[in-house]
């Protein structure tokens, strides 16, 4: 009852919403004339148009008839003064007793399609800096709300990434240009497009055209078609974070690596489930074959060696600190084992564990994965080769089918830039490309654009680039724009959009059109690229392709540009790996967080408050160090304080230092993405540092480690982390296991508690004073694989979207008070102990085993949050949810303290309409940003309690929809959000009384193996039930 | 006019008449307000002040202002409401527990012990109002009929237990303190030489006549009330305590807790009475009413309590190793090692070791080592609140959610702020209230003090209070 009054108020709100929402594109738009003053537009209206109440208080007119008859006058104004007296004392004080009224208008003529209440869905496809995910748009009155897995797709059908999550609000981003820039004034476009045009005709030099990878192969083709009628044409692609080794070692594309097909993987600096490439795909393969069930004791063994401990590290079942600067000899030793030319580890590396490695690649000829994340051509040419050696090629790479989604050439990359600098570049566009920030020749693209003669960005914002260029002609976000895509080879998908422009901006692509004097728009341009691919009906087929939003059947449209290739030879490669030394001092690496990647989506505050799967850092970056580096004589600090960071060639930067566990001892890692400090970034400004500048050129590579010296410095800055304490405490509230134990015996891995009693030890459960609730119909219940979680977070941002989850800022979760409903604890495993040794236990292991956690409230069957509470706020469902009736929340705090999970998140302040909150909660605070809010959802008050609610908005709409067809709901249909943007689909949500559920097999099948609840012992008989970790230990 | 026994000490001292009785209660109030009490009322307002843009701040913008956070959602607001009701506990006992056990050296103290109760529980009452996320809905939990369907409080939850103990405690207390004040207004609505004064204790004293009737009235009132009162003695801190034993949270869930909590509230009670009552018999020069006797008295009570709350810290380790429970193990642990350990040996010092010193008669019949000492158990007992609360909180099950918790200025505001709510009560008590009951001190006069004392003692202190009252010259003074 509560949830459905709460539901239908902000419907009417939200529908006030879609007609604020026509204010922001006037001119091509149905306009709404408030009346037919307005439409005829009179003078009398347009002196008043900007009055609040056009019509004229009484006050005035009796003024000025007073002042026409002599007698009367002193008395009407005293009657008209006590009048207006009177009335504005019964008004003000009756409007500090009333809320205003919002009214709700409805459609006087309702669009074809649009059900006001009702969700639409479209199929799109989401990619940007190497993520790439199909997607289903969801929409509500017009407005995308919430990203969903696209099912339809093969390469990601399970779940999204947290970038790919977050991204819907990009379109709702306030700092977005609204309209094209000459010189940094706001322009109209024809003014622009004649300016363009004109110039390109009296364009003197070389026309580059500089992206990051593009993917769409429409775009690709009308960008060489666009640069086809200058005499020096150039499409110049770079990745911010590059790949260009690997690309380079194996023909120009990342090769077509199939994770599921491996027994044994071995990860060399290679976030292969972070943010290094397509990590959603990858992700889903990955844990394929590492799912076990009694059924299936067999999973894949997964190798690491890696400088920082990455969310892929943390996954690995062996991981091994290296310095970056072993790497190579690494990888060539590696080599030598595999190819029988030697077998000895190199030095300083845990020799056992690289015995290990090579025992298990040479017995499992291919089925193995060498990857590494090396941009060192050698060591990329010896991964080949170990994996070709291996017989890798056509089991765990398929090489009909290599990765697209990275296609930078740091070469011809420099080579431009060093182009521009000599003059010699006539006209320069960038497109998704920001090279005067994320490059680390930043200052000389700065310098080299002040030669060239017309300088075009597509940027959405003024980002560094735009602000140095003469044209910002802003291309549409991605949910407004029409596009196709080829992230692997036979693999197509398309973009539709899901709402119309909300600014004045113009897809590149149609003002690539029509700087070409094109009369097309992209869209039929692109219908007409994908006409050679239709069987049958080309409208049809382009309808279904559009509705399915992939295209799967093997056709391919992507041409890879292989020219700038350079191989290298395998001896040659040896010998330079073999020969590379060591270095002695301290070693930086220079990674990507896989929520911020390379700082594109930087404004947005749901991924900033994502914490970090590792370090669980939120806002800014820091420099990580091992806790020996930091206690150190030399070093000495502590947490937060600020350490400068200097390269040989005097770039310094100064961040806040934070022990990590894992780190290799000797190195540091910082992350990339921050250090902005751009008004059209006002989410990010004054974040971190810029790391870019240490990403050092070498050999026309970027290389991304480097020798550096690092001093302690007097300032402190805290690091804003969601979880300060690391270890698990040896409590049992997470559990894991051996694979070796679990084939010997599965029922042996978890340890159950057990209560003494008279009869014996009994399962808590059975020892209650109270009757049990009694469950009619449905009995909810979640299941959660701690053998399948990755810990990337995009459950966390999903609940978010989801849920209407204020974003609080930094100061805040320094306060300890973000509001995430869902989040994954991280533990790391504890240096040596005795039992009950608690203070070395609180210290992490130099090299910590690791293990996520996701945490939502547990949906006690025995709450003892419901107890508690003095007036009855939270309270059991008949379906066994735990639910909250925010409004009759007092706010005691009572029920948090009393939840032994710690899930419940207390509204410290109004989150919303609060100039506190307005930058980085703008999707409360701004009545653009307000339109991302799911209006199934209503947002909380100040002062009141929330927590998981098992999306019951979802799960009423899923019984509701099954009502209506006189049928159950069926097991699926009603899916919970962070069980539907899993990757690895970690997590079953369903109806524990359908005896055919997925969850109910699942549970029947590891009740006594591997499922338990979290803190049995204190009889809380959660609805959630995790399953032991399994670890196949080398 | 006054006997010294023999055999007992006096319980008024200085040969003190009924006339000078009345005298020496009335100066504050009828004299002109006197420097060091002008200046002791300007301190509390800046308290009160505090107090009150603190307030201001927390209900404008939330509770957010405060230091609390996801993992401790209670810190020094439920620490200062049990601290204060605590301190409420002294001036029940006195009155009441002390008055059926017919304790009658209790008389000289227990009007201002009463008013600190009163003072304290409404200093206590600000918090379960103030810490709720949304106060102006605090009457929610009061199970109210109303039209926002069937509605109804949850009997279950010890927070409403809480609201029907503080409730009643604060009602009983109250009416208590007044009736017995009735006599003493009267006697200054007698004495009151100005129209306002006359007319306003002539309404404070309900018009008291004075009569047998009206005595005889006020004296089964009065033990009527003390029979009421005594249960709430117990009951208020237990309900009070098991808003922490009824939980699940290591630290919190202790079976030991109500009989902790009642001994712990009388100490700390006895100690701000203590702080109190000297302040007051040197600012208002009582020494012949709160002599010496009552402050060795009050020692020997406070030196009772301090062990029985030392021996429950120490059953609570006992247990934690006993039980085998990690999680228990870890929050005792934790208290005495983690984080939080200056707070826990803080308190340790404050309660267990400090009153100690009690054992010694020169200490214990000493002003200044009192005075210090019953500062120390009034800091000893916040810091007991302090660790129960927010130790038990900062580190509880799962270690990916521990936290620490420290104050911001506003929760410093709060706390200093009801100190200064509370002295701004009782220095304006001090100033128009009889702070001695002078009736009942009057009573024990003669029945302390006399040789040639006729009365059994079965017939108690008011029968002689009544036969004393009897002359007509010193009737209603």
């Amino acid at each position: 009852m509560v949830v459905q009054s709460v539901l239908s108020a902000t419907i009417n709100y939200k529908l006030l919403k879609v007609f604020e929402f026509s204010r922001y594109n006037m001119q091509d738009r149905i306009k709404y004339w408030k009346g037919i003053e307005e439409l005829e537009n009179t003078p009398e209206f347009a002196k008043h148009a900007h009055n609040e109440f056009p019509e004229f208080l009484p006050l005035n007119e009796s003024k000025s008839e007073g002042s026409s008859s002599g007698a009367s006058v002193t008395n009407t104004k005293r009657r008209d003064f006590l009048k207006l007296l009177g009335f504005s004392v019964a008004a003000v004080s009756l409007a500090s007793c009333e809320a205003p009224v919002r009214k709700a208008i409805p459609y006087l003529n309702k669009p074809v399609d649009l059900e006001p209440g009702v969700a639409n869905w479209y199929a799109s496809t989401y990619y940007s800096q190497g993520d790439y995910s199909s997607i289903l748009i969801k929409t509500r009155e017009g407005r995308p709300i919430k990203i969903e897995p696209n099912p339809t797709s093969t390469l990601t059908p399970l779940g999204t990434s947290p970038k790919t999550q977050a991204s819907v609000l990009g379109v709702y981003d306030n700092n977005r240009l609204r309209t094209p820039l000459i010189k940094g004034k706001e322009a109209e476009w024809e003014q622009v497009d004649s300016q363009i045009t004109s110039a390109l005709n009296s364009v003197n030099g070389k026309v580059a055209f500089v992206s990051t990878t593009i993917i769409s192969p429409s775009t690709k083709k009308l960008i060489n078609e666009f640069g086809g009628r200058f005499g020096n044409f150039e499409h110049v692609v770079y990745d911010p974070y590059s790949v260009s080794a690997l690309l380079n070692a194996n023909g120009g594309v990342v090769p077509g690596y199939d994770f599921s097909k491996a027994n044994i993987i071995v990860g060399i600096n290679a976030d292969f489930l972070g943010a290094w490439i397509a990590s959603t795909p990858i992700a889903k393969q990955y844990i394929q074959n590492r799912k076990v069930s009694s059924d299936n004791r067999e999973m894949s063994r997964h190798y690491q060696f890696e400088t920082r401990l990455s969310m892929t590290g943390a996954n690995a079942d062996v991981r091994v600190p290296i310095r970056p600067s072993q790497e190579a000899t690494f990888v060539a030793a590696l080599y030598n084992s595999i190819t029988g030319q030697g077998s000895n580890a190199p030095e300083g590396i845990d020799k056992k564990a690289f015995d290990a490695a090579v025992r298990d690649l040479r017995a499992n000829r291919g089925r193995v994965l060498v990857v590494s994340g090396s941009n060192n051509p050698a060591v990329q040419t010896l991964v080949t080769a170990i994996n070709q050696t291996l017989g890798a090629e056509g089991t765990t790479i398929d090489p009909a089918s290599p990765y697209y989604v990275k296609q930078g050439n740091d070469a011809q990359m420099i080579r431009l830039i060093e182009e521009m600098n000599a003059g010699t570049v006539g006209a320069v566009f960038f497109y998704n490309a920001n090279p005067a920030y994320d490059h680390p020749l930043a200052a000389r693209v700065a310098s080299g654009l002040k030669k060239v003669g017309l300088k075009v960005s597509f940027a959405e914002r003024v980002d560094e680039t735009a602000a140095l260029v003469d044209f910002v002609t802003p291309d549409n976000n991605y949910l407004e724009s029409w596009n196709d895509h080829e992230p692997k080879r036979g693999y197509l998908s398309l973009t539709q959009p899901a709402l119309s422009p909300i600014f004045m901006t113009r897809q590149m692509q149609d003002s690539l059109l029509a700087w070409s004097g094109s009369n097309t728009t992209y869209y039929d341009y692109l219908r007409n690229n994908w006409r050679p691919l239709a069987t049958g009906d080309f409208n049809t087929f382009w309808e279904q392709s559009v509705h399915d939003g992939v295209l799967e059947n093997g056709a391919s449209l992507l041409a890879v540009n292989t020219a700038v290739i350079n191989p290298m030879s395998v001896g040659a490669a040896l010998s330079a790996a073999s020969s590379s030394s060591a270095t002695s001092g301290v070693e930086a690496v220079i990674y990507e967080k896989s929520q911020i990647g390379p700082g594109n989506d930087i404004n947005n505050p749901w991924l900033q408050e994502t914490p970090d799967p590792i370090s669980k850092a939120t806002w800014g970056n820091y420099i990580a160090m091992p806790r020996s580096m930091a206690e150190s004589d030399e070093l000495k600090v502590v947490q937060g304080d600020i350490v400068r960071v200097t390269l040989a060639n005097g770039t310094a930067l100064e961040l806040p230092a934070l022990i990590q566990p894992g780190q290799a001892s000797g190195t540091i890692a910082i992350a990339l993405g921050y250090g902005r400090d751009l008004e059209s970034m006002p989410v990010a400004k004054g974040l971190g540092a810029n790391a870019y500048p240490l990403i050092t050129v070498s050999d026309n590579a970027l290389i991304y480690s480097v020798p550096v010296k690092i001093e302690k410095t007097d300032a402190n800055s805290p690091i804003a982390q969601t979880q300060t304490h690391h270890t698990v405490m040896d409590r049992i509230v997470v559990q894991e296991n051996t694979l070796a134990k679990y084939k010997e015996d599965p029922k042996d891995v978890t340890e159950y508690v057990r209560i003494a009693t008279h009869d014996g030890p009994a399962k808590p459960a059975t020892i209650s004073m109270w009757d049990d609730y009694e469950y009619k119909d449905h009995h909810w219940g979640m299941v959660i694989d701690l053998n399948s979680c990755i810990g990337c977070g995009a459950c966390t941002v999903s609940c978010n979207i989801e849920n209407n989850i204020p974003v609080v800022g930094k100061a805040e979760v320094l306060n300890r008070r973000e509001m995430h409903w869902m989040r994954i604890d991280r533990y790391y495993s504890s240096v040596e102990h005795k039992e009950g040794e608690y203070s070395k236990m609180e210290d992490p292991a130099d090299n910590p085993a690791v293990i996520f956690q996701p945490m939502l409230c547990q949906h006690c069957n025995h709450a003892p949050c419901e107890t508690v509470c003095p007036v009855a706020a939270t309270m059991h469902s008949s379906e066994g949810i735990n639910q909250m009736a925010y409004n009759r929340c007092v706010g005691t705090r009572y029920c948090a303290n009393n939840c032994p999970y710690k899930v419940r998140r207390f509204n410290w302040f109004a989150y919303f309409d609060n100039e506190k909150f307005a930058t980085q909660n703008y999707m409360m605070n701004s009545d653009l940003g307000q339109m991302v809010l799911n209006p199934d959802v209503v947002v909380r008050a100040r002062g009141v309690m929330e927590k998981c609610s098992f999306c019951v908005q979802r799960v009423q709409l899923g019984k509701l929809e099954a009502k209506r067809e006189r049928r159950r709901p069926k097991d699926g249909e009603i899916i919970t959000a962070c069980a539907q943007s899993c990757p690895t689909e970690a997590i079953i949500f369903g109806d524990m009384l359908d005896p055919e559920s997925r969850i109910s097999k699942v549970l029947v099948k590891e009740q006594g193996e591997r499922a338990f609840h979290v803190l049995e012992e204190i009889n809380t008989q959660p609805n959630v039930t995790y399953l032991t970790k399994i670890r196949n230990l080398a | 006019m006054q006997h010294v026994s023999p055999v007992r000490e006096p319980l008024v001292t200085g040969g003190k008449t009924y006339h000078d009785i009345t005298e020496d209660v009335c100066r504050q109030v009828e004299a002109k307000p006197n420097v060091r009490w002008a200046a002791a009322l300007a301190v509390s307002l800046v308290g009160l002040a505090i107090f009150i843009y603190s307030v201001y701040r927390t209900l404008w913008f939330g509770i957010g202002e405060w230091g609390l956070n996801k993992t401790v959602g209670w810190a020094w607001d439920i620490t200062n409401f049990v601290w204060w009701v605590g301190i409420g506990h002294a001036g029940t006992l006195i009155s009441a527990v002390l008055l059926l056990f017919r304790q009658k050296w209790r008389s000289s103290i227990n009007r201002a012990a009463e008013a600190m109760t009163i003072f304290a529980v409404i200093c206590a009452a600000m918090f379960p109002v103030l810490h709720m996320g949304r106060p102006w809905l605090a009457y929610w939990v009061l199970p109210l009929p109303n039209t926002f369907g069937s509605l109804w409080v949850n009997f279950n939850s010890p927070l409403l237990w809480d609201v029907f103990a503080i409730s009643t405690y604060f009602s009983v207390s109250l009416v208590f303190w007044y009736i017995g004040l009735i006599p003493d207004f009267a006697t200054i609505r007698d004495r009151a030489t100005g129209p306002i004064a006359r007319r306003a204790y002539a309404i404070l004293s309900m018009n008291w006549t004075g009569s047998a009737k009206a005595w005889s009235r006020y004296e089964t009132v009065s033990l009527i009330l003390a029979g009421v009162a005594t249960p709430l003695v117990l009951s208020v801190h237990t309900i009070v305590s098991m808003d922490f034993a009824t939980s699940v949270i290591p630290g919190w869930h202790t079976t030991i807790f109500p009989p902790y909590f009642v001994a712990g509230a009388i100490f700390s009670g006895f100690a701000m009475v203590l702080t109190l009552m000297i302040i007051t018999r040197k600012t208002f020069k009582l020494e012949d009413y709160i002599t010496m006797e009552h402050i060795e008295s009050m020692n020997k009570v406070i030196i009772t309590t301090g062990s029985i709350v030392g021996v429950a810290y120490t059953t609570e380790f006992f247990i934690a190793w006993y039980s085998g429970v990690e999680y228990e193990a870890y929050a005792f642990i934790n208290r005495a090692t983690g984080p939080y350990w200056w707070a826990y040996w803080s308190m340790m010092t404050c309660n267990v070791i400090t009153p100690q010193l009690f054992w010694i008669r020169k200490i214990r019949r000493s002003v200044t080592a009192t005075f210090i000492i019953s500062i120390f158990v009034n800091i000893g007992m916040w810091f007991e609140r302090f660790v129960i609360i927010v130790t038990s909180l900062h580190r509880d099950y799962l270690p990916s959610s521990w936290a620490m918790f420290s104050p911001s200025i506003i929760d410093i505001g709060v706390y200093v702020g009801t100190i200064g709510l509370f002295f701004t009560l009782f220095f304006l008590f001090c100033k128009f209230f009889p702070v001695v009951n002078m009736a009942e001190v009057k009573a024990i006069l003669k029945s302390s003090s006399e040789v040639t004392h006729h009365h059994s003692p079965a017939s108690g202190m008011h029968g002689t209070a009544k036969g004393s009252n009897t002359n007509t010259h010193h009737s209603n003074e």
